[in-house]
């Protein structure tokens, strides 16, 4: 049996009285989609924090390939090949698309502190940005301004920015919120390529997308997991049923 | 060392320390409801002062004097407000520094066109210049006294002002969510115009009180408005309680390290270098503080974790 | 050539040609203003990097400025009295020649500049703001007290220090030092700014969060841009004392801080010629405006007042419009 590329154990979080995650256990396995679903409130994006490391957890463990990186700070997990999106789009919009990539090109090499050689002509960073840029169908938008773009591109931008990482696991916060119907189709196509290379845990509202794309689903209410397992299970779970997918339709 | 020494550097620490919160309550208000940062609150600190000794001197009443300090402060504070600080809400900290930096400019050189470059010097009325014997065989002057007191009280009144009135609840409000306050249909720009007077009116009063103690002159709000910065860095930036312990924290250290450092030293060195030695690092010893708070707390003693 | 980049050689040229228009005339007042010009250019260049490039609205910068004029002062006037800079830990003989100075004075502003870089980037915000502008003002307050080296009254050293044996006491001599200083410096920023560094600068102005996420400490990126930014400055400083022959606390005070972020401010903020133009334009308003009325900073305050509402990028912003570093 293949060891889970991430791991999170008896993890819980609160803000003052109000309790985020409790408890929560899930793993992530090589090759597979995990989606994380729930109502709105449910802890999904605290719990993602502190999977990135954003924010510290008050008890509970997290391993990376087997590792435990409790102590170890956002951008430490992230050098170690944890990569994630955020539900609202997060880039630098006075840049241009193509030195957002190079920027997260850049992170993956290690070497930030370099003061004379300019970018521009780095071709360690500007051939695989490119290549990115090509994969996420941006090529044409290199040069435009983040801020130029439209939603859906944003999105394609944000996950080209988490691939240019060469990530060994993806964190993806909502990746597909705000998106139309062919652009959906588009991402949930790239989602199934993606496992091919690096397992994702997938935050999704929309559960269509993940009925169509997931391995394995964990539903967390009010900060606990109350079930996991494939998707005909979790279909099939009274609880669930009652909990959420009773709720929402 | 005698303990009656001792515990009058440790009274003229408190009355400096109330001085600083009276300062500093009003940039810590400003900060927390309108996310303004104003270096030109020590302009108006010196412009109380200024108001406070010419009318203190046309009328040869302090008592009209100390009226006048608040109420050209809260006018300047009202005029500065709706001219330009108004425009400065949506921008960011650096066009606000800049800015304010400039008024700082316009109001030093202003008074010092109006007044000219010498300092003046109040002349407390009789009833307030004596000195009062406290227990213990300490005699301390009665308007040092005094102004302790009226630093106590308006941190007593600012208490009461944000936590039970209804203006307070919308500096409350106004500090927590921008958005909200002005969803609820409170005017928001009349409450800011409210708040940055009042702030303004308590730098003028300050301004006249330390003033008559010590002298009016052209520059005096500059390095207070710094130990305020330091006050609110220590407290917290929004919390009216933090600006009070900060300010007492900080009038007090920094009494009592000139009072104590170059003893101190003297135990070990002779004694005119250990003047020096202790004074320079007296001068140092609220810095230090400073850091030491931000070692362990990064946004203060009574700030929100970020 | 891109239109910034020319904007900038067009202002050098400018402030080149005011130079050799005093040394034809004989004007040495005209000749030793454009060398100040130069010397604020440089401390604006270095704040530049810190504020306008990495946001870090640092209102300290009067303690890089100080400390380097102070290495030049004390570093001199120990050379002219033939006594150690200091004995104890290790023995540092003084000096008169300018690159020994320049090099300590950078040391000592990288030395003091770490430190307090560590401290007030623990914060951000309107808090490094504060902290920074508090930090200086404890230097300020020491040298006023510290008595060794002349305390409140400064330290005069009367002769200029020297480089490749020139004679300094000439203005234009000592202009062609500091404007090949500064061409030096606007050099090393322009590179500076479009290497991986400052990609990575640039990204944790616009987006820290981001920049986490990629796997860099901000922290990290910030205080290596507040130290270069703070060496930078405190190389003014001691040209700056050189100039004047004297280096006193004034140097140090907050006042000088907000003339340093002035002269960004003015000129445009992360702009390469921001500083250049910027620091120009201040000694002119000053020379025109002194002219006008002994209160002359009632009306610098004004006009800068009226750039801060209305003109936001400084002259350069008017001239170049968009800002582009990193597009």
């Amino acid at each position: 049996m293949t060891d889970p590329a991430l791991e999170v154990t008896n993890l819980s979080k609160s803000f003052g009285a109000l309790a985020a995650c409790r408890n929560v256990s899930l793993d992530l396995m090589p090759g597979e989609i995990h989606a994380l679903i729930g109502p709105n409130g449910a802890g999904k994006t605290t719990l993602v924090k502190t999977i990135a490391g954003e924010i510290a957890h008050d008890s509970g463990h997290i391993r990376f390939g087997g590792e435990l990186i409790d102590d170890l700070d956002a951008a430490a997990r992230a050098q170690l090949g944890l990569a994630r999106t955020f539900q609202i789009s997060s880039l630098a919009m006075e840049m241009s698309v193509l030195k957002n990539v190079m920027l997260a090109v850049m992170a993956v090499s290690g070497q930030v502190f370099r003061f004379f050689k300019p970018v521009n002509g780095d071709d360690a960073l500007l051939g695989p940005a490119r290549a990115c840029l090509e994969n996420a169908g941006l090529r044409k938008r290199a040069q435009t301004r983040a801020a130029e773009l439209s939603h859906g591109e944003r999105r394609q931008l944000e996950i080209a920015l988490a691939l240019a990482m060469k990530p060994k696991v993806f964190l993806m916060d909502e990746p597909m919120a705000g998106m139309g119907p062919e652009s959906l189709a588009r991402l949930s196509g790239l989602l199934r390529e993606l496992k091919q290379t690096a397992p994702v845990l997938l935050i999704e509202h929309d559960m269509d997308v993940v009925f169509s794309v997931a391995d394995r689903i964990s539903v967390l209410v009010y900060g606990e997991v109350i079930a996991t397992g494939t998707v005909d299970e979790i279909r099939a779970n009274p609880d669930v049923q009652a909990a959420y997918l009773g709720d929402a339709a | 060392m005698s303990g009656a020494l001792f515990a009058e550097q440790l009274l003229n620490g408190l009355q400096f320390g109330v001085m600083l919160f009276v300062m500093a309550a009003g940039l810590t208000l400003v900060f927390g409801v309108m996310g303004l940062i104003n270096l030109a609150h020590g302009s108006l600190y010196m412009l109380g002062a200024f108001a406070c000794a010419a009318v203190a001197a046309a009328t040869g009443s302090f008592v009209l004097g100390l009226a006048a300090s608040l109420a050209a402060a809260a006018i300047a504070g009202v005029l500065v407000e709706t001219l330009i600080i108004r425009h400065l809400y949506a921008r960011d900290h650096l066009d606000q520094v800049i800015a304010t930096f400039a008024l700082i400019l316009v109001f030093t050189e202003g008074t010092r066109w109006a007044f000219g470059s010498f300092p003046l010097y109040l002349n407390l009325p009789d009833a307030l210049s004596g000195s009062v014997s406290l227990p213990g065989g300490i005699t301390y002057p009665l308007f040092r006294l005094l102004i302790i007191g009226v630093g106590l009280a308006i941190a007593a009144g600012l208490f009461l002002l944000v936590n039970r009135t209804r203006l307070g609840m919308r500096i409350r409000a106004g500090e927590s969510d921008r958005e909200m306050i002005a969803a609820l249909g409170v005017d928001i720009g009349r409450l800011y115009t409210i708040v940055f007077a009042l702030g303004a009116a308590l730098a003028g009063l300050a301004g006249a009180l330390v003033g008559s103690v010590q002298a009016v002159q052209i520059g005096m709000g500059e390095p207070v408005l710094i130990l305020a910065f330091v006050v609110i860095v220590v407290g917290g930036i929004g919390s009216i309680t933090g600006a009070f312990v900060g300010a007492i924290l900080v009038g007090v250290t920094d009494t009592l390290g000139r009072f104590l450092l170059p003893q101190a030293f003297g135990l070990i060195m002779d004694a005119s270098s250990a003047t020096s030695v202790g004074s320079a690092l007296a001068s140092m010893l609220i810095y230090v503080l400073m850091a030491l708070v931000l070692v362990f707390r990064p946004t203060g003693l009574f700030g929100k974790p970020a | 050539m891109r239109r910034e980049t020319l904007i900038t050689l067009t202002l050098l040229a400018l402030l080149l040609g005011a130079a050799v228009y005093g040394h034809r005339g004989n004007e040495p007042f005209i000749i030793t203003l454009a060398a100040k010009a130069a010397i604020f250019a440089i401390a604006g260049a270095g704040l530049n990097l810190a504020l306008g490039y990495g946001g870090l609205v640092s209102f300290g910068h009067a303690a890089f400025f100080g400390i380097g004029g102070y290495a030049a002062g004390i570093i001199a006037s120990a050379a002219r009295n033939y006594e150690p800079v200091m004995t104890w830990p290790i023995e540092i003989a003084g000096s008169t020649s300018m690159p020994v100075i320049w090099i300590v004075a950078i040391i000592a502003a990288m030395i003091i500049a770490i430190p307090i870089g560590i401290f007030s980037l623990r914060t951000g915000g309107v808090y490094f703001i504060m902290i920074t502008l508090a930090f200086a003002q404890m230097l300020y307050y020491f040298a006023v007290s510290w008595p060794a080296y002349g305390g409140e009254d400064g330290l005069s050293f009367y002769v200029r220090n020297s480089v490749f044996g020139l004679n300094m006491m000439d203005p234009w001599t000592y202009f062609t030092v500091c404007f090949g200083v500064l061409a030096v410096v606007l050099a090393l920023m322009a590179v500076l700014v479009r290497s991986r560094f400052g990609l990575a600068l640039e990204m944790a102005r616009q987006n820290a969060q981001r920049l986490t996420a990629s796997g860099i400490r901000p922290f990290n990126v910030r205080l290596t841009a507040f130290v270069i930014s703070a060496m930078i400055t405190g190389l003014a400083g001691a040209l700056y004392a050189d100039l004047n022959r004297f280096v006193s606390p004034a140097m140090l005070s907050w006042h000088t801080s907000g003339e340093i972020m002035v002269f960004v401010i003015l000129g445009g903020v992360a702009r390469l010629g921001g500083p250049v133009a910027g620091a120009c334009l201040y000694l002119l308003l000053e020379q025109t405006l002194d002219g006008v009325t002994d209160y002359w900073q009632v009306l610098l305050g004004i006009v800068l007042l009226l750039v801060v509402l209305f003109a936001r990028g400084g002259l350069v912003g008017l001239l170049a419009g968009r800002r582009a570093a990193h597009d």
